[in-house]
């Protein structure tokens, strides 16, 4: 592990040896990947098959038993959750997990990367540089008109928008989205594609997702996960057509 | 926050409930009830400090403490020390067979003050204890569970043992502490005798002030960024977590704060009261401070301090003519208030006094709304005519 560990400097994200196991049962088993910088990267999988929990492996939700996880040269393995959000890691859920006592403008606020400490967060002011932000983001999620409004009240896309929102102003190198278009109508669908699009031209962004079409539309590569392991990795065509992909999770 | 002058803040609806309730405690109570009924009303007062810090801790954050007795046992127990000692002079202490030392020391043939005791001759060390002491073993606590991720039901029942640890501890050293029958006798503060009525009347005054003090302090830090933070906490720690926060960090900040407010609230009860005992901290103590901040409405640090009082003057209401009815009566209030009205008096005053206000003064919120709509997000504190007294928020009108 530790020799391989200098020639990953050209990759944003080095996942090695990468193995959590829960009570004997190995949710990710020896699952290595590398991302470049500006990479979209889409898991696909069957249910099960450990894709969810790598995203929680690399925000620091759940600890690792073995493996590396290097972010840009650091190790995240061993970082809290917050050190690893202030290294540049951001985090989607899959169901949407907004502040819903907020208003939509604070659940930005709360977001912004200042006054992360006690003593900052008392000490936060909200000063033009911040409202400028939080309404550049809002217009990028399309939530301008409801900055006033609660977050509780926004239907269920805006309440993923919202939160894609909230990863961005922070202003991650790395963007993980579990399952963004889950849930959505169609019109929302298409509206999170363009999204997508727009976030995707200056992050990295490694997204779980299902829909085929959609993984086809955004994925630079794609990691077909199954049992914990890489199955197979590679451009959508490459995955679509490997024979062991369509075995276990596109069928026949 | 402090954009908009003191004055337009006096004439805001928060201003003027402020207001309500400096003139009630400042000038209608003073006005209407003798120096002794004054001196009962400034002891439930002692409570709204409790209850204040438990909206804070409980009510915004969701950290429930059923403990919050040790810590206004600590401030009450730090302020009797010094007192205990002032009046414990050699001349006073005479007939002991070791003078200079409080007299249940003497009883309990203990010849030597205890090594604890003798910063509590100083009067500056005792103020910062009353505030210190609280905070440092709210801090040792908070660090040991939140840092664990303990939270919900079992940190409540942990704050809980804490409590009846620590009764059992001042009950069992009583050579030390004074027993069961807790630090009693105290007469004087700095010479200043505070069982006369004025010393009352003024001690009075004294705990109002300290009481709008605390106030300030609890709604600035409600206000600020911190504040909000609390409230995301309450419902999405995680995403909290993962907006770059350490969670821990902060519910041992407002952990300690609940304890500094209950540490003054406890220093100002010993004053006021003239002793402290164990009987003031323990669970059961414990549990009422909750049940004042649930009824005045645990989102409203204004309503807590309503619910401190009310409570307290029913309760002495009550148990004057049914002694025995008394925690009966109190548990169903509690229930009553879960059931019923979880936001207590602070939410039933929204829904059913302030329309009613609103009539009265013809506000016209439409139009207020309008005129906020088209400029950017302005700071939350400037938006005075938004303000709910539930919730303390000054979130925009919803819907």
């Amino acid at each position: 592990m530790s020799a391989a560990n200098s020639k990953n400097k050209d990759f944003l994200l080095a996942v090695e040896g990468l193995t959590v196991s829960f009570d004997g049962f190995k949710a990710v088993d020896d699952l290595s990947f590398y991302l470049d910088p500006k990479e979209i990267r889409v898991i696909i999988g069957p249910n099960g098959a450990g894709k969810t929990t790598v995203l929680d492996l690399i925000c620091g939700k759940t600890r690792a038993s073995s493996g590396s996880i290097k972010f840009a040269g650091k190790e995240l393995t061993k970082l809290k959750e917050h050190q690893i959000v202030h290294s540049g890691v951001g985090r989607k859920f899959q169901t949407p997990s907004v502040f819903e006592d907020l208003t939509v403008f604070e659940n930005l606020e709360v977001s912004y990367p200042k006054g992360h400490s006690v003593m900052g967060a008392l000490a936060f002011k909200r000063d033009a540089e911040v409202v400028a932000a939080v309404e550049e983001v809002a217009k990028t999620i399309f939530l301008t008109d409801a900055l006033n409004e609660s977050a509780a009240s926004l239907s269920h896309g805006q309440k993923q928008w919202l939160e894609i929102g909230m990863l961005l102003i922070q202003k991650p190198a790395l963007l993980m989205l579990d399952e963004p278009v889950a849930g959505m109508s169609v019109a929302e669908r298409k509206k999170t594609a363009e999204l997508l699009r727009v976030i995707t031209k200056d992050h990295t962004v490694l997204v779980i997702e299902h829909d085929m079409q959609f993984v086809g539309d955004i994925a630079d590569r794609v990691t077909v996960m199954h049992q914990g392991k890489v199955l197979s990795e590679g451009s959508i065509e490459h995955v679509k057509s490997d024979p062991k992909v369509i075995e276990v999770y596109l069928g026949h | 926050m402090k954009t908009s002058s003191p004055m337009k803040w006096f004439a805001s609806r928060e201003g003027l409930y402020y207001l309500g309730l400096a003139a009630l405690l400042l000038i209608i109570l003073p006005m209407f009830l003798d120096s002794f009924r004054l001196n009962m009303v400034g002891k439930y007062l002692t409570y709204a400090f409790v209850a204040v810090g438990l909206v804070m801790c409980w009510g915004k954050a969701g950290i429930l403490s059923l403990g919050q007795g040790i810590f206004f046992g600590l401030g009450g127990y730090c302020m009797a020390m010094f007192l205990k000692l002032e009046a414990s002079t050699p001349e006073a202490t005479a007939i002991q067979s070791t003078p200079g030392i409080p007299d249940f020391m003497d009883w309990n043939q203990i010849t030597e003050l205890p090594w604890f005791w003798e910063p509590f001759h100083s009067f500056a060390f005792t103020l910062f204890a009353v505030i210190g002491v609280p905070m440092l073993l709210a801090f040792i606590i908070g660090l040991a569970m939140f840092t664990r991720r303990v939270g919900g039901v079992y940190f409540a029942i942990i704050t809980q043992a804490i409590a009846a640890i620590l009764t059992i501890l001042i009950i069992g050293q009583q050579g030390f502490t004074g027993g069961v029958n807790g630090i009693t006798d105290l007469q004087t503060l700095k010479g200043w005798d505070i069982r006369s009525d004025e010393a009352r009347t003024t001690l009075y005054f004294i705990c109002v002030g300290m009481l709008f003090l605390v106030l300030f302090v609890a709604r600035f830090v409600q206000n600020s960024k911190l504040g909000r933070i609390l409230v995301a906490m309450n419902a999405q720690e995680m995403r909290v977590r993962f907006s770059g926060y350490d969670v821990a960090a902060f519910k041992i900040f407002v952990f300690c704060l609940a304890a500094a407010f209950a540490g003054i609230g406890g220093a100002m009860f010993t004053l006021l009261v003239g002793f402290m005992s164990p009987s003031f901290i323990g669970i059961v103590a414990s549990i009422e401070m909750v049940i004042f901040c649930a009824l005045g409405g645990r989102l409203s640090i204004l309503g807590a301090v309503y619910g401190a009082l009310l409570v307290n003057v029913a309760k002495s209401g009550f148990s004057e003519s049914f002694p025995e009815l008394w925690p009966f009566a109190m548990g169903a209030l509690f229930i009553g208030v879960v059931l019923a009205f979880p936001n207590g008096m602070a939410g039933l005053y929204k829904s059913y006094v302030m329309p009613l206000e609103d009539k009265i003064f013809k506000r016209n919120k439409g139009e207020a709304n309008a005129a906020a709509k088209p400029a950017a997000p302005m700071p939350t504190a400037e938006k005075g005519d938004d303000y709910d007294p539930m919730t303390d928020h000054y979130s925009p009108e919803k819907s």
